[in-house]
């Protein structure tokens, strides 16, 4: 599904971060999948939401993009080159065009250095001032993100997380990028500040034409701002699609037990929906169960499900699902259980 | 002991301030409700609005000095709980009033066996001796659903998962079967799937057991299917307080509106900008003389930013704090005739 079609900004094929535990004498290594072959395209000036629950590996994929964390495989391709395999050097290059906003807005910014210091520290790395002084770019940068331009010379705990998260999307902004990995940029946030940003974030997009890979484990944020969105399980994508059509005909049956997790702000649907509620934790990323990771969690499991791995086919146009109980012709798992359906994906 | 008709807790005007550095801070400034038998109630909130600070004040779980309960009355089963001394209170807390915190991994103690932590409580509470209270301990890690209880309540709090371990707190607070349990962000540290499973849990065990509870929450969307009503704090100050039901349906506090208005829609049009609340929390040292609202509030007008606003009664379960309440009241009420 990966084509190289000119309106994709950036195409992951394949791509693995695999971290090795244990080890030593007489012991076994083991292998983390954190990321387990993930093949993606983002295309240009769109908003991928990519959601999951903790442990699912997504923070990792949007960091091995970025080569904050080494893929141990596969091609992440931008521009023509594939940086995943650059040189370190080269890769510090291409950051000018590839930036990311951190979750925690408290630990992602430098105590000991001002608001300008640290807004300022890309643009002097990348001699981005053009002949124009450092100073007012920062301060330009701070009336862009909503901050007072004389806040230069203060620190970061003089400000409130919301400012702090706008500090650390100011910074992003400072190399003039085409593409964010926003990991968690609200989830630290109140849930009046956490609007503020996500509306923040799409006046930015509008203006600069900005790509976004945006991470968040929040269902509700996700199909705001998202004009697609990936469903991460395990170090896999099992779902992807249009954000819209994912949330109102989502084909996974853990996508579906995502979404009806959610609680919604109204006591009358409240009162009416029923929840699918999972059983048990997501399982160990260190032992992962075989074929379908979901299985052990998936109330429609067969037999063939801990042993076939399901690949990410189209179902319905645009729409992408990872069971082997669903197909094209037979989209819904609930008729194809009725139907005695068992294997027809894949 | 105080006349309660069904009523487990009353709070009457309660205020808890702390002295710090820069002044005097009214975490909680003047909070009033009360709590049937069996009844949830939600508190919600921003960090800061002194929604935890409240219920630390029914627990007597605030630190003194720098903290203070500075007045009111918080009448338990009949029983003042500011009158008790510390002894006195340490028999109630854990035994008829227990609490649920965020965060299990801090307040599980990393050393100690679940089994030690959990059998403490109904040796010193119910006298049980080791035997009884291991089983209680298994039978309690059965009933909040924590699967091979058995062999599982010998382990580490590092051995069990997040979901888990907020599990295991919840066998504890539960072991002595309280009669008041306070949740103070039980589910925030949580996935959404596990968050499903605790809040199903805990209604279940409510229906079961008949427990009172008290729900904070940042998260509306939480508390909208758990409780029967609701307090909206804000700046330490109680901003509206209503029947879960008419507080979504007809709020009549511009904060409350804008906090329902803030959070994203599943339904909505694509490419429409989220309704935010502009500005930033306050900060509860240094607040304004009028409503501590007025600065980030559309609506406000002169007499917002100069006078405190009285605490309105729209009906007899449903108050709010605004000069305006009952035009905002007004507004809501058209607005959901429309629909």
């Amino acid at each position: 599904m990966a084509e190289n079609n000119e309106n994709n900004l950036l195409s992951l094929k394949n791509l693995q971060v695999h971290y090795k535990i244990g080890g030593g004498l007489f012991k076994t290594i083991k292998h983390v999948k954190a990321v387990d072959g993930v093949s993606l395209d983002i295309k240009k000036g769109e908003t991928l939401g990519l959601v999951g629950e903790s442990g699912c590996g997504k923070s990792t994929l949007g960091k091995a993009i970025l080569r904050l964390t080494e893929p141990t495989g596969g091609q992440v391709l931008y521009n023509g080159k594939d940086l995943a395999n650059v040189s370190q050097k080269q890769m510090r290059d291409e950051r000018k065009n590839l930036q990311m906003i951190f979750q925690d807005p408290y630990a992602s910014l430098n105590p000991r250095m001002t608001v300008g210091q640290i807004i300022g520290e890309p643009i002097r790395t990348f001699n981005l001032s053009n002949g124009g002084s450092v100073e007012e770019k920062v301060q330009n940068l701070m009336e862009t993100v909503g901050l007072n331009r004389r806040f230069t010379k203060r620190y970061p705990h003089e400000f409130s997380g919301g400012q702090r998260q706008r500090i650390g999307i100011a910074r992003a902004l400072a190399v003039d990028p085409e593409f964010i990995v926003a990991d968690e940029p609200i989830s630290a946030l109140d849930v009046s500040i956490q609007a503020q940003i996500m509306n923040l974030m799409a006046k930015l997009q509008r203006e600069k034409n900005l790509t976004y890979l945006f991470i968040s484990h929040d269902l509700r944020a996700i199909r705001h701002v998202a004009d697609r969105v990936a469903v991460m399980y395990l170090g896999r994508i099992v779902e992807l699609g249009q954000a819209k059509t994912v949330y109102a005909e989502p084909l996974m049956p853990y996508t579906k037990a995502l979404i009806s997790a959610v609680p919604i702000p109204d006591p009358e649907i409240e009162a009416k929906r029923t929840r699918i509620i999972l059983k048990g934790d997501v399982p160990s990323p260190i032992n992962p169960p075989s074929g379908c990771h979901f299985n052990t969690r998936c109330q429609y499991a067969i037999a063939e499900c801990r042993r076939i791995e399901p690949k990410l086919v189209e179902i319905k146009p645009q729409h992408f699902a990872a069971c082997i109980r669903i197909s094209s012709e037979n989209p819904h798992i609930e008729e194809n259980v009725k139907n005695g359906l068992g294997v027809i994906g894949n | 002991m105080i006349e309660q008709n069904g009523k487990i807790l009353t709070v009457n005007d309660l205020k808890t301030y702390f002295q710090t550095e820069d002044g005097v801070v009214k975490a909680v400034d003047g909070i009033t409700f009360t709590l049937e038998k069996g009844e949830t109630l939600g508190i919600v909130g921003e960090s800061g609005s002194g929604k935890s600070v409240t219920n630390l004040s029914i627990m007597r779980l605030i630190p003194e000095p720098p903290g203070k309960i500075v007045s009111g009355t918080i009448v338990f089963d009949g029983v003042d709980v500011r009158q008790l001394s510390i002894d006195e209170v340490r028999k109630i807390r854990g035994k008829r009033m227990a609490m649920i915190f965020q965060d299990p991994m801090t307040s599980l103690n990393p050393f100690l066996k679940i089994s030690t932590q959990l059998m403490e409580v109904t040796e010193l509470h119910l006298g049980h001796n080791k035997k009884q209270a291991r089983e209680h301990a298994i039978k309690m890690l059965d009933t909040v659903g924590i699967p091979d209880a058995k062999n599982r309540i010998d382990g580490y709090p590092h051995e069990f998962s997040g979901g888990m371990r907020q599990r295991v707190m919840i066998a504890m607070a539960l072991s002595c079967d309280p009669e008041l349990l306070i949740a103070d962000e039980p589910t925030t540290a949580l996935d959404v799937t596990i968050q499903a499973q605790i809040l199903e849990l805990i209604k279940d065990l409510k229906a079961r057991m008949g427990t009172s509870v008290i729900l904070i929450t940042h998260d509306l969307g939480v508390v909208a299917g758990m409780t029967d009503k609701i307090i909206v704090m804000y700046a330490g100050k109680v901003f509206e307080q209503a029947p879960t039901f008419e507080l979504f349906a007809t709020p009549a506090n511009p904060y409350t509106k804008g906090l329902l208005k803030s959070v994203p829609d599943p339904a909505h049009e694509d490419g429409t900008e989220l309704y935010q609340i502009p500005g930033l929390p306050p900060d509860v040292a240094n607040l304004p003389p009028g409503c501590p609202f007025a600065p980030r509030c559309a609506r406000a007008e002169d007499i917002c930013r100069a006078q405190y606003p009285p605490f309105v009664e729209i009906n007899e379960n449903h108050r709010s704090l605004c000069h305006f309440a009952k035009e905002v009241y007004a507004e809501s009420v058209a607005e959901r005739e429309k629909l």
